[in-house]
């Protein structure tokens, strides 16, 4: 027999409802934007000594971040594989083949922000996971901000492993022939970053 | 017994010897490597390719200042067109020996894969990184090649008929040391 109106499960949507509806929001920092038109992830890799400058044309980031409070920061990007430019088509055909990037099984590269620490003025270290073709690796990010106008660059290297990742595997392993490091480098334009 | 002929200097016949071997290898594997599928194989011999060209140049412009510092040995006795084609032929191969190279260095760089002599230095690009020019370069290369080829197989019949058919023995003033 049922008296009295039960909470069960749904007792955390009715208060946040409630919370909502009079006006009680929490205290998150409202969420920043990226502009991908302005922004850039690009990697250069060495084949035969040959630098080989290539770049993602499509990528997306959710980013919460205030400089003031960059331990409660909060990043994740996603990177569509199938979007690299290198050079020549040939290239870019060969890239997404299985032994490479294997963008039908795998079509997009995660980064996720584990935690975001301060590291001089304007310079933050953003601790986190990339995930690319199935295999994870924990990352040390260095960032830099930088204010342009209404936008705020976010940028900044790092290097990776390929193999780490089985990205040119078999024939191509040998790093005599494509380096096993690689360098990413990022330069994201963000609206809505609290200025320093 | 014919007159012992003048012959090139020691320093001519090496270089000559040694860009015939390093031209003829490299237009082969030109020829063969552009219609590979992409191997890591393919990439060695593009590399390699590209070693050799520039090789090649530099070598081209060693025997260039060598040639133009040192008298050739005089005509053997032909006709006038023949000695006129003969020295036409020897200024285009000259000039091509430097085209091919160059245009396949500019391909290169046009490409976006610059070229890093023997996987250690690089060489500058004098041509932009430009997929369109890349296109519009590589029949350039190509075509300055094929027309290497050509005067050289011209080069070949030409001091084979000297050698065989005329016996004026041309093949000795490129062949052995001067004495």
């Amino acid at each position: 027999m049922m008296t009295t109106p039960s909470l069960g499960w749904q007792r955390p949507f009715v208060i946040a409802a409630l919370a909502c509806a009079a006006g009680v929001s929490p205290p998150v920092a409202a969420e920043q934007r990226l502009v991908p038109a302005q922004s850039e992830i690009a990697f250069t890799s060495r084949q035969m000594g040959v630098s080989v400058q290539g770049r993602f044309r499509i990528f997306e980031a959710q980013i919460v971040f205030d400089p003031q409070q960059p331990e409660a920061g909060r990043i994740a990007l996603r990177v569509d594989l199938a979007s690299a430019a290198i050079g020549t088509a040939e290239t870019e055909a060969e890239l997404a083949k299985p032994g490479w990037f294997d963008t039908r099984r795998y079509p997009q590269a995660t980064f996720t922000s584990a935690t975001v620490r301060p590291a001089g003025p304007g310079r933050f270290e953003v601790i986190g996971k990339l995930t690319l073709k199935g295999s994870s690796r924990d990352l040390v990010v260095p960032v830099a901000l930088q204010r342009a106008g209404e936008l705020t660059l976010a940028s900044g290297s790092f290097p990776i492993r390929r193999l780490d990742f089985r990205i040119g595997d078999g024939d191509w392993s040998d790093p005599s022939l494509v380096a096993d490091e690689v360098l990413v480098r990022f330069k994201l334009a963000l609206t809505g970053v609290a200025g320093p | 017994m014919p007159v012992p002929t003048l012959r090139y200097s020691r320093v001519a016949i090496a270089l000559h010897w040694l860009l015939a071997v390093a031209l003829a290898g490299s237009f082969c594997v030109g020829l063969y490597m552009s219609e590979l599928p992409n191997s890591p194989f393919k990439l060695r011999l593009f590399n390699w390719h590209k070693w050799a060209g520039i090789s090649i140049l530099a070598l081209s412009t060693l025997r260039l200042a060598w040639r133009l510092t040192h008298r050739p040995p005089g005509d053997v006795a032909m006709s006038g067109w023949q000695r006129n084609a003969a020295h036409l032929t020897h200024r285009l191969m000259y000039g091509l020996f430097f085209a091919v190279p160059l245009a396949g260095w500019a391909y290169s760089s046009a490409a976006g894969f610059p070229v890093v002599l023997f996987g250690l230095w690089p060489l500058p690009d004098f041509v932009p990184a430009d997929k369109a020019l890349a296109e519009a370069i590589k029949p350039w290369h190509a075509g300055f090649a094929f027309a290497l080829a050509g005067l050289v197989a011209l080069h070949v019949a030409a001091a084979l008929k000297h050698q065989f058919v005329d016996r004026d023995d041309l093949l000795a003033r490129m062949w052995s040391a001067p004495r």
